[in-house]
Formats: C-alpha cells, sequence, structure tokens
C-alpha cells in the first residue's frame, strides 16, 4: 500500500482505467444494455437515446458490443500473455541455469522464432491450424514466448552468476527449486513490467489480427474486428469506428503508464 | 607556520531538513602546508565525507549545516560550484580508492594524466606532457617515457594508483585528499605505492589527507592521527603517541583487533582432505600448476597468495566447481567426484562455502528466516518444530538474536550481520569442512576481527576443518594452524604457521611478509633503506 501512495498521477491514471476495463469485462451482461450478438434495429444508425453509440453494420448496438469487446479483447490478450509469460520466464530460467548446450539449443530455436516478423509467422500458423479462438490464442502465445525468453535469460544470467546460486547448487538444490525459489524473486519485478508492455502488444496483435480477419471471429464482438466493421462510416464524416480504435489506444497508455511506474522503480530510481 | 586547511565546527546532514541524518557533528580539523594527517574509522564513520568536505565537495543529497571549511582564507562552504570549479584540481587534488575505476577506459592515461593543467592554464599541452613524464618517473613507473601512452587496461593496479598520485599532483597542489588509495592492492605492491606516494607528498611540500581503516598504513604515512567514529572524533594525536598511548577505549579497540591472536596447534591429525598434483586451468591457460595440499581435520589450513595466485581456483577445484585437468581429491583418502554433481548429498553437505561478498553470497529476496530455513530442512530433512528451534540454535551460534533478526530481509543487515549470517547458512548443512573465501576482506577490521573469533569459537564448538583463503597476512598470523603460500598457481611453501613465520625458507615468502605493514612509523623506511 506504501507504493501505491508514491504512485505519480500518470500512473493512477492507468491503473483507474485499467480497473475501469477489467469491472466493464467481468460485468459486461450486467451494463450491456443488449446481447452481444442481438440485431436491434437498422444498419449504422446514428447516436440516439435509445442507441448512444448507434448500430453498426448488422445493425446490432455498438455500445453493448463495445463492452462485450473488453471481454472478448482484453480476456484473450490476458490468457495469452500469461500463457506466454509462464513457458517463456521458465525456459529462460532454465537456460541460464543449465548453461551448455541445452542454453545453446533452446537459444537457437527461440533465434528462429525471432527472425521471422510476428504477423507474418502469425497468419502462417493460422492458414496451417485454421483460425479459432483456442488456435489464435496458442499461436500468438507461441510467437510472444521468444522475446519473453531472451528477457528472462539476459535477467537470469545476471543473477545466476552470484554466489547464492553457487552456494544453492553445492547444497544439491535440483534446476526447479533454483529457478522458483533463488532466481524468479529477483527477476520478478522486470518481468512484471515486461507483462505490462507486452499485454499491450499482445493486444494490439489480436486487434490487428481481428481486422484482418483471422482473429476473433464473427459475430463474437472484438475492438479490432469491430474497426474493420463500421470503417466504410469513415467516409461519411462518422467518427464511431474511431472510438473502438480509441478505447484500444487508451488501453494501451494507460499501461504503459503503469509499466514506466513500475520500471522506475524496479531500476531503482525513486522520485 | 600558517594554517592551509581550518575546519571548524563542520556538519554535513543528509535527508529531509525536518529529519536530518547527521554524517558529520561538527568536526574541527586544522592542516599546516607540508603536514599530512590520518583519518582512521571503521565504515560509516564520516571519514570519506570529511575527506570531500576539506575540499568543499559533498556528495549527492549532502549540505553543509553549519560549521566553515576555509582553505588558504577562502570559505569553501559558501563557495558557487564555479569558482570552486577553479580550486579543484589546481590547489586542491583527490585520490580514490580504484584507480583503476576513476580513469577513463577510452583515453590513453598521459591524456587523462594532462588534462587538468592544460585546463586549468598553469602550462601547456607539451610541457604538461614533459612535466607528466617528470612524475610518473618520480612515481617510479617502470618506462616512464613512454608508460603514458598506454590505455589504463593496459597497466597493472599498482601502477595505476601510481599515475593517479601522479596526476593529482600534475598541478602542484597544496592539498591532497588520499582515500584509501592502497586498499585495493597487494601488499608486495602496496609497499611502492605507499613510498612513492609519501616521496612525491614530501617534495613538493604538500599537505595531505589520509584516509584508512588500516592503522599500520597509516602510522607509514601520516604526522598526526584522528580517529572518527560515527561522524565525531574520538581522539587526535601525533602518530607516535598515538600508537604508544592511545587515550580512548575506542582507540584501543581498534589497536586491539590487530592482537587477535590463537596459538597455533601443531600436534598432527590425519587429513581430512587431500590435494594431489592437481592442475586447473581455463581453456588453454593453466592456473593451477601441481598443486600438492593436506588439510588436516579440525584445523585452519590457510591459502595466503596475491591476487592471480590461483588460490580462488583451488577452492572451485576442491568444491567441485570446476573439474581439473589432472590430479585428484581426496576425502578421507578415499577419491573424490571431480564434478559436484556427481558427489551424494552427504559428501555435498560436509563441504560448504563462505564467501567474500555477504551482498552477493546471500539472496536479497528472502528473509533470513528463509536463508537459514532452507539449508537446515534441505540438508537435515527437519520440519516444523524441530527446524524453527534449529534455526534459532543457528542464530544463537552466530550471536545474533533470533527475535530480533530472524524476519528481517538481507538487505536490511550490516556488512558484518550478512557475514554471519552467511556462516550460519554454511553451518546449518552441518558440515565437516568449509571453505572460507576471503570472508573478511570487505569488512572493516573491528567487524573482521569479530568474525573471525566466531570462527575460531565455532571450530572448537563444531570440529570444523576449515581451508581459510587470503590474502591478508595479519589475518594467517591470527588464526591459521597450516599455512600454505601460493603464488602464480604453484605452491611456494606451506607448513605449520610459526615455521612459516619465523623462518621462511623461500625468497617468496620472506619478501611477502616483509611487506606487511607494521604498526611502527618507521617501518616503511626502514624496509625500503633494505631493498
Amino acid at each position: 500500500m506504501k507504493t501505491l501512495k508514491t504512485a505519480p498521477p500518470t500512473a493512477w491514471f492507468g491503473m483507474i482505467v485499467v480497473a475501469l476495463t477489467m469491472l466493464t469485462a467481468i460485468f459486461a451482461p450486467l451494463i450491456a444494455p443488449h446481447a452481444e450478438t442481438e440485431i436491434v434495429g437498422m444498419q449504422f444508425l446514428p447516436w440516439s437515446a435509445e442507441h448512444p453509440l448507434g448500430t453498426d453494420n448488422l445493425g446490432r448496438d455498438m455500445l453493448s458490443r463495445m463492452i462485450y469487446g473488453a471481454r472478448n479483447t482484453v480476456g484473450l490478450a490476458l490468457l495469452t500473455t500469461a500463457m506466454a509469460f509462464a513457458a517463456g520466464s521458465m525456459l529462460g530460467m532454465f537456460a541460464a541455469l543449465r548453461g551448455g548446450w541445452v542454453d545453446q539449443v533452446l537459444s537457437r530455436i527461440i533465434d528462429v522464432i525471432m527472425a521471422v516478423p510476428p504477423l507474418i509467422l502469425a497468419l502462417m500458423m493460422l492458414a496451417i491450424v485454421g483460425p479459432s479462438i483456442p488456435n489464435m490464442v496458442a499461436v500468438i502465445a507461441f510467437i510472444y514466448v521468444a522475446p519473453v525468453y531472451r528477457l528472462a535469460r539476459a535477467a537470469a544470467m545476471n543473477v545466476v552468476r552470484l554466489d547464492f546460486i553457487e552456494a544453492a547448487r553445492l547444497r544439491g538444490e535440483g534446476t526447479f527449486w533454483l529457478m522458483r525459489r533463488e532466481v524468479l524473486p529477483n527477476i520478478s519485478s522486470t518481468l512484471i513490467a515486461e507483462f505490462g508492455l507486452r499485454f499491450c502488444f499482445v493486444f494490439l496483435f489480436i486487434a490487428a489480427l481481428s481486422f484482418l480477419g483471422i482473429g476473433i471471429q464473427p459475430p463474437t464482438a472484438d475492438w479490432g474486428s469491430m474497426v474493420k466493421d463500421n470503417a466504410t462510416l469513415i467516409t461519411f464524416g462518422d467518427i464511431t469506428p474511431l472510438i473502438p480504435a480509441g478505447a484500444i489506444a487508451l488501453l494501451t497508455v494507460a499501461i504503459n503508464f503503469i509499466v514506466d511506474w513500475m520500471l522506475h522503480r524496479a531500476s531503482g530510481l525513486k522520485t | 607556520m600558517d594554517t592551509l586547511l581550518d575546519m571548524r565546527g563542520l556538519r554535513l546532514e543528509a535527508g529531509p531538513k525536518s529529519d536530518p541524518t547527521v554524517i558529520l557533528h561538527g568536526l574541527d580539523l586544522q592542516l599546516k602546508r607540508g603536514e599530512v594527517v590520518g583519518l582512521v574509522g571503521e565504515s560509516g564513520a564520516g571519514k570519506s565525507s570529511a575527506g570531500l568536505a576539506a575540499m568543499g565537495v559533498v556528495r549527492d543529497g549532502v549540505r553543509f549545516a553549519g560549521g566553515s571549511v576555509t582553505f588558504d582564507g577562502t570559505e569553501l562552504t559558501s563557495q558557487s560550484p564555479r569558482r570552486l570549479r577553479k580550486l579543484l584540481g589546481r590547489r586542491m587534488a583527490y585520490v580514490a580508492q580504484s584507480a583503476a575505476a576513476s580513469f577513463n577506459p577510452a583515453h590513453r592515461v598521459i591524456d587523462q594524466v594532462t588534462e587538468a593543467p592544460v585546463l586549468h592554464g598553469v602550462m601547456s599541452r607539451p610541457e604538461a606532457e614533459e612535466d607528466a613524464i617528470r612524475l610518473f618517473r618520480q612515481m617510479q613507473l617502470p618506462d616512464a617515457d613512454r608508460i603514458g601512452m598506454r590505455y589504463p587496461h593496459q597497466m597493472s593496479g599498482g601502477q595505476l594508483q601510481r599515475a593517479m598520485t601522479g596526476m593529482a599532483m600534475a598541478c602542484r597542489p597544496d592539498l591532497i585528499v588520499f582515500d584509501e588509495p592502497t586498499t585495493a592492492l597487494d601488499v608486495t605492491t602496496q609497499i611502492e605505492v605507499l613510498g612513492a606516494m609519501r616521496d612525491i607528498v614530501e617534495r613538493y611540500d604538500a599537505a595531505a589527507i589520509y584516509i584508512t581503516h588500516d592503522l599500520a598504513v597509516v602510522s607509514q604515512m601520516a604526522d598526526r592521527i584522528m580517529v572518527m567514529r560515527h561522524g565525531q572524533e574520538v581522539e587526535t594525536q601525533p602518530t607516535r603517541d598515538m600508537l604508544a598511548t592511545p587515550r580512548e577505549d575506542y582507540t584501543r579497540s581498534l589497536w586491539s583487533v590487530r592482537s587477535l591472536n590463537r596459538p597455533a596447534r601443531v600436534e598432527p591429525r590425519p587429513a581430512l582432505l587431500e590435494c594431489r598434483d592437481l592442475s586447473a586451468g581455463y581453456g588453454d591457460v593453466k592456473v593451477l600448476h601441481d598443486v600438492s595440499v593436506e588439510l588436516p581435520r579440525g584445523r585452519t589450513t590457510t591459502v595466503v597468495g596475491e591476487s592471480g595466485s590461483g588460490k580462488s581456483t583451488l577452492a572451485k577445484v576442491i568444491a567441485g566447481l570446476m573439474p581439473p585437468m589432472s590430479g585428484q581429491v581426496l576425502w578421507q583418502g578415499d577419491p573424490l567426484p571431480a564434478d559436484y554433481r556427481a558427489r551424494g548429498r552427504d559428501l555435498l553437505h560436509d563441504v560448504q562455502m563462505i564467501y567474500q561478498m555477504a551482498d552477493t553470497a546471500l539472496n536479497p529476496r528472502h528473509t533470513v528466516r528463509e536463508t537459514l530455513a532452507r539449508p537446515a530442512r534441505f540438508c537435515r530433512g527437519l520440519t516444523g518444530k524441530a527446524l524453527q528451534s534449529r534455526v534459532r540454535d543457528l542464530m544463537e551460534l552466530i550471536e545474533l538474536s533470533p527475535d530480533k533478526f530472524l524476519d528481517r530481509r538481507i538487505p536490511e543487515l550490516s556488512g558484518g550481520q550478512k557475514q554471519r549470517i552467511g556462516i550460519a547458512r554454511a553451518l546449518a548443512a552441518e558440515p565437516r569442512f568449509v571453505i572460507c573465501d576471503e570472508v573478511t576482506s570487505a569488512l572493516d577490521q573491528l567487524v573482521a576481527g569479530g568474525i573471525l573469533r566466531l570462527l575460531m569459537r565455532l571450530q572448537d564448538e563444531l570440529d570444523l576443518t576449515y581451508m581459510f583463503i587470503t590474502h591478508d597476512l595479519a589475518t594467517v598470523r591470527a588464526i591459521a594452524d597450516q599455512v600454505v603460500i601460493m603464488q602464480k598457481g604453484r605452491v611456494v611453501e606451506q607448513g605449520p604457521r610459526d615455521r612459516i613465520f619465523d623462518a621462511p625458507q623461500q625468497d617468496y615468502t620472506r619478501r611477502l611478509l616483509e611487506a606487511v605493514p607494521q604498526m611502527d612509523p618507521d617501518w616503511l623506511s626502514r624496509v625500503r633503506a633494505a631493498s
């Protein structure tokens, strides 16, 4: 609690936006005036009292879809990032602790994944396994294991050199215990900060895939595909398609504010 | 003679103004031209802050909160940074502890040495270079004409420390502050650097403040010694009087650390661990050459050598962290697997290590309880009540209060307390053989003395066998039963402590022993006259 008090206003702004988004996502069915896929009126209705943000290209309520979209987009991004981090940080610490050929093999595999541009890799892999939500989560998590691995390995390398690791090894401790109890607590602040950052990337990535039509499939609402579906409205001077885009931008900025603050604290620069 | 530096009632504070941490409580110090004053005290006593304040400088976050510092008639505490910079480097100079860290590795040494005189407009560049070479010669640097063309990494630590002293003299300052300039050097190097420093201060009739925690060193350099503690002066006396008749109890306690001496036990005991013709190295570079050492059970065997002598590598090979190229390690007569992973649990727990830097030897994210409980549970299978009582026993063993310390995190402890926890962690595995790698080198003398006494007591109570690695011969004299002297990866000489100290057989041993500073102001002159 003490650390929260020292948070700068930007971090506070970030935390409030994230909290509101989370609440919206959790309580979506209670908040939303209409169901996610319910057709409630004509296509592209303008903003009115009944439909505060109008309706979309199929006549579904924009506001309701925004609210459900928070649930899908943010929830999936969270799940995907968590999977990438669990695998990436475990592998990274494992490579750092084991060293030698284990490290070499893992690192070269990761290099191969990193060598291909992520969007192209994702398109290719989704083309192979077919676009569905579980597949998309798995593919993005797989792609994002690479940067997380590199970070975790680099951070763990600095810790592995220290004498307390040697002392624990000489006691006969196993690799898993070393990872969990000796290394992880010392790199957790770096990982948490990176988690926030990666969450944004994944979130944008899902939105981008949805925009391209191979991410979250209709009729499920998500912010990325909502931009695509309603893009034609832009030509008529209506800003409605910018609202999901704005939501994406706002959440990204908010998370980055929090991450900045955490990085600042992790680097020991106290203000 | 007139007073060059006059520090009166100087008070330094840090932290918030409403609740400041006081670093110096009204310090008085007068210094005449040609005089050297030594500041002595344990770490945190405010010696370095006092040394910097003498030049009108404070560290970030620290401020002058009272008193005055007058340098040759100029008040420094209220001086603008611009005016102060005119004095700094030109009339006042500073020699830091680590010359290696103080030189910019990207520039040649001579460029850095000549920078100050050229910048301050004292000399032109060619004059400054000529002068720098003269200074290098006076500092007895080898190949003085050309050594300045080297980069810092091409010079040894001792050479850099001398070059740095030369750099400080470049503008012929009136005041030089030496902040632990020889602490990082080996004894045989230290003696040369000390001699060169003393000569140059005398030659240019400069005043100097010499900061150190090593009493023997300061007694070679200083005319007067001031003992400090908690930001206050304890006492000041001329060097000879201070050594002969210290007035305050605290001063006497500082002195008494050096008198720690446990009689060496010579009656033979069987070897617990034995190294036979060990050779080891990194890649093609051999660091150990046919090392054969015996470590008798229940005794302290000290391994002594300068940096690069291979003593830490020997410890690594014994611990199983580095496979030897040839030779073997015997444990109670049986060969020990070369890799620690091939050793059984019991064998691993029998051999424990205590490290030099307690900061990196303990996981900063753990509490004291976690640090000690894990090995006790893991190695000895203790759980629940038995585990908790074992942890408390360990704390009693290392003389720290369990109630006060068990739930603290490691970073909340002082250096000495951390080192004690490091010892307790090793003991938690109930070892029979403990490798102590420079365990007191990072601590000041008072704390180090406490750690050594603790280790000796534990040895008597638990019948431990120590392999004690150090470069400090005073420590060896205090605690060793057996001494192994190493140089360049070879054992030069080994045997019972008293024989090594009283009748050294090898030239190198003799040189090493002679180079240890003694608490006698004439020691340095005598040794230099002899060689």
